[in-house]
């Protein structure tokens, strides 16, 4: 793009510039020379342009929502059930797919939530322990409700949720990481 | 210059023509613009004169789209073909940019072709003008080097086998040839070295080559002075000139623009094709090289064994050296074709045995049925390949992940214990590692199976203050266990 905005830019120069102590055919010549490289050059820059510009008109990373199973089969959901979901992740020619396990439970209100298993203080994987009716994290203790509000331990938050949406009866959850030892819930990425 | 100040502190200036006239007197643009464009061309500006410069445009053209192709491609067996169908399927405007970089290359060809004719044909390598001729001869082979190295890049099957037959033909050079084939290729067969090396050159090295060559070509080319029409003498001039700017200039950029244009028509309508993805193994393919090396593929099928010597070696040599040194062998001044039989008839010759032997290759190919056959079902196979769209590549470690569940029952029961026993909650899905517990990935370097086993029975102290607890497993699962960790790559 720039070289052929620079060869046009040069070429209006060349026109110009010996223009000044050149008759007015040959500035007018230049003037023609300039107008028609630049236009030239124009065109051709746009292709160039569209193309590095690429990842502002289209997504080129991504990441995708996973499924984790039929709303209908979460309804009679008395505590916490773990699913591994696959989560593929775009990321210009490549993707990757990784599996994360998650935790499908319900809020005070009876709605439907998931939860990520990566613990809020250090990332470990979090098991649901069914005896305490709590989830308790094997690494440092860290306990949370069945709805992932946080109990005790040195975690500062409790187990953060995740976004989710219905398609066709199937719940999607979109996996992301978030900033571990904080209060708040961050993403990360 | 100095008129130029003092018309100007005169009248009033406009701001443009102010910061001009400081740019000239920081810079002395002036005098380089009228060094570049009041070059005296003896007889005046002629059509046949534009190949020249025709050619450095396609190169400037070349040159960009090919940095900017370089935002996505990637030079590597594994990556090379995703990223070119990424670039062609995926990536606004790719497909065109590709198809003008690739179009180009036939385009340079060509004008390099046109370009080397005028100068032969018009007898403007004669009379001081030997080292212009030389760098001309060295450009030629680095243009025909830049599109050998660039058509294996995409890495689809056209461009694999085409170069692995290139590369083989160098091989039946006597004496050096198989290591002069293992140098380009970095090793004995094609692979993701053969791509670093032909990246290499294909970027840095001759372009490299072939900036230093232009300049010097140019250089040369201002230095002895434009040759002008056949009846010009060439070592002293004396027919009116004319100056290079305005209507060599006109001529110039009006016929390059044309064929730039005419170029981006082409590659808006016809874009260039991609075909499936390089496979050594596929043992039908018939392989083609791009329509300029059809001569020179159909010239090494006639010599084999003890004559290839003649053939691969003798003649070309020959016949390189006979062009290289054609200014010192032809001292006469005569330049008109119809007083030079000799040249005008070698000329003749050599391009009639050019195009000749690639009508040949390409008679021969419509007519033996097996190669027809194949070659549409080839063509068919791009076709298919263009039709899909793009897939992006998996990366490896999702790959890795999901072979070991694949290759080995032991192996996938193992990744559910781990994940029950919420190893994975302190050394990472994985075994990836997390700030609780370190990595588990390629452990199996370290401890062998039985070695980890007594490991996980019993932990280290270091272990256990890091508050690894000791594992507690029936045999059976202790071993999948084990099969699974030690599978982690």
């Amino acid at each position: 793009m720039c070289a052929y905005a620079g060869g046009s830019g040069a070429t209006a120069e060349k026109s110009s510039a010996p223009g000044l102590s050149l008759q007015n055919r040959r500035s007018f010549l230049g003037a023609l020379l300039g107008v028609g490289s630049t236009f030239v050059g124009a065109l051709l820059s746009v292709p160039l342009i569209r193309f590095a510009l690429f990842p502002l008109l289209r997504r080129t990373t991504e990441l995708k929502s996973s499924p984790v199973g039929a709303i209908s089969d979460f309804s009679p959901l008395t505590e916490p059930a773990m699913r591994t979901i696959q989560i593929e992740h775009v990321d210009g020619w490549r993707k990757a797919i990784s599996e994360k396990a998650v935790y499908i439970t319900k809020d005070q209100q009876g709605q439907l939530r998931v939860l990520t298993s990566v613990c809020p203080h250090l990332g470990c994987t979090v098991p649901w322990n069914k005896e305490k009716n709590q989830f308790i994290c094997p690494c440092h203790g860290a306990t949370f409700t069945p709805d992932g509000s946080r109990i005790s331990g040195p975690s500062q938050r409790g187990m953060d949720t995740l976004e989710t949406s219905v398609q066709d009866g199937q719940l999607l959850v979109r996996f992301q990481y978030f900033r571990q030892l904080v209060s708040g819930k961050e993403v990360i990425g | 210059m100095l008129a130029t100040q003092n018309k100007e502190s005169n009248a009033p200036a406009s701001s443009g023509r102010r910061l001009w006239a400081w740019l000239n007197r920081r810079t002395g643009l002036d005098t380089v613009l009228e060094t570049a464009l009041y070059e005296p061309i003896p007889g005046g500006a002629r059509l046949a004169y534009v190949f020249g410069s025709a050619l450095l445009f396609i190169f400037i053209s070349q040159v960009i789209t090919g940095v900017f192709l370089a935002l996505y491609y990637v030079p590597s067996a594994d990556h090379a073909h995703t990223t070119v169908a990424y670039i062609t399927k995926a990536v606004t405007a790719g497909s065109f940019l590709r198809s003008l970089h690739a179009y180009g290359s036939s385009a340079m060809v060509v004008v390099l072709f046109l370009h080397l004719s005028q100068t032969y044909i018009y007898g403007a390598y004669k009379g001081r003008r030997e080292l212009l001729w030389l760098s001309g001869c060295v450009l030629f082979a680095l243009i025909l080097g830049m599109a050998f190295t660039g058509y294996l890049l995409p890495w689809d099957q056209r461009s694999y086998f085409a170069t692995a037959v290139g590369t083989n033909a160098a091989s039946e050079i006597p004496w050096t040839g198989e290591s002069l084939k293992r140098l380009m290729r970095g090793g004995t067969e094609m692979g993701t070295l053969t791509i670093s090396r032909f990246f290499v050159a294909h970027v840095f090295l001759i372009p490299a080559c072939i900036f230093a060559l232009m300049a010097s070509h140019i250089f040369l080319f201002r230095k002895a002075g434009a040759a002008g029409p056949i009846n010009e003498n060439p070592f002293e001039p004396k027919l009116k000139p004319e100056l290079f700017y305005p209507r060599q200039v006109l001529m110039d950029l009006s016929l390059t623009s044309l064929l730039i244009v005419g170029l981006g028509v082409l590659c808006f309508f016809v874009p260039m094709q991609l075909g499936p993805p390089a496979n050594p193994a596929d043992t039908q393919y018939v392989p083609r090289p791009e329509w300029y090396y059809l001569p020179v593929f159909q010239w090494l099928k006639y010599w084999h064994g003890a004559a290839s010597v003649i053939g691969i070696l003798i003649i070309p040599t020959v016949l390189a050296l006979a062009v290289i040194a054609l200014p010192f062998l032809d001292r006469s001044i005569e330049r008109r074709p119809w007083k030079r039989p000799i040249a005008m008839g070698a000329y003749a010759f050599v391009l009639f045995v050019l195009v000749g032997l690639g009508l040949r290759s390409q008679y021969l190919d419509k007519h033996d049925a097996g190669i027809a056959q194949q070659l549409v079902k080839q063509e068919n196979e791009q076709d298919e390949f263009m039709r899909k769209p793009f897939q992006p590549e998996l990366s490896s470690a999702s790959l890795a992940a999901a072979n070991v569940a694949l290759a080995d029952p032991l192996a996938a029961k193992g990744k559910t214990i781990f994940e029950a026993q919420s190893c994975n909650a302190c050394h990472g899905d994985a075994g990836v590692g997390t700030a609780a517990a370190p990595a588990l990935v390629g452990i199996a370097t370290k401890f062998p199976p039985e070695q980890l086993t007594s490991l996980l029975k019993h932990p280290s102290s270091k272990m256990t203050a890091g508050g690894m607890p000791p594992v507690d497993l029936p045999p059976d699962d202790l071993k999948a266990l084990i099969t699974y960790v030690e599978s982690l790559k």
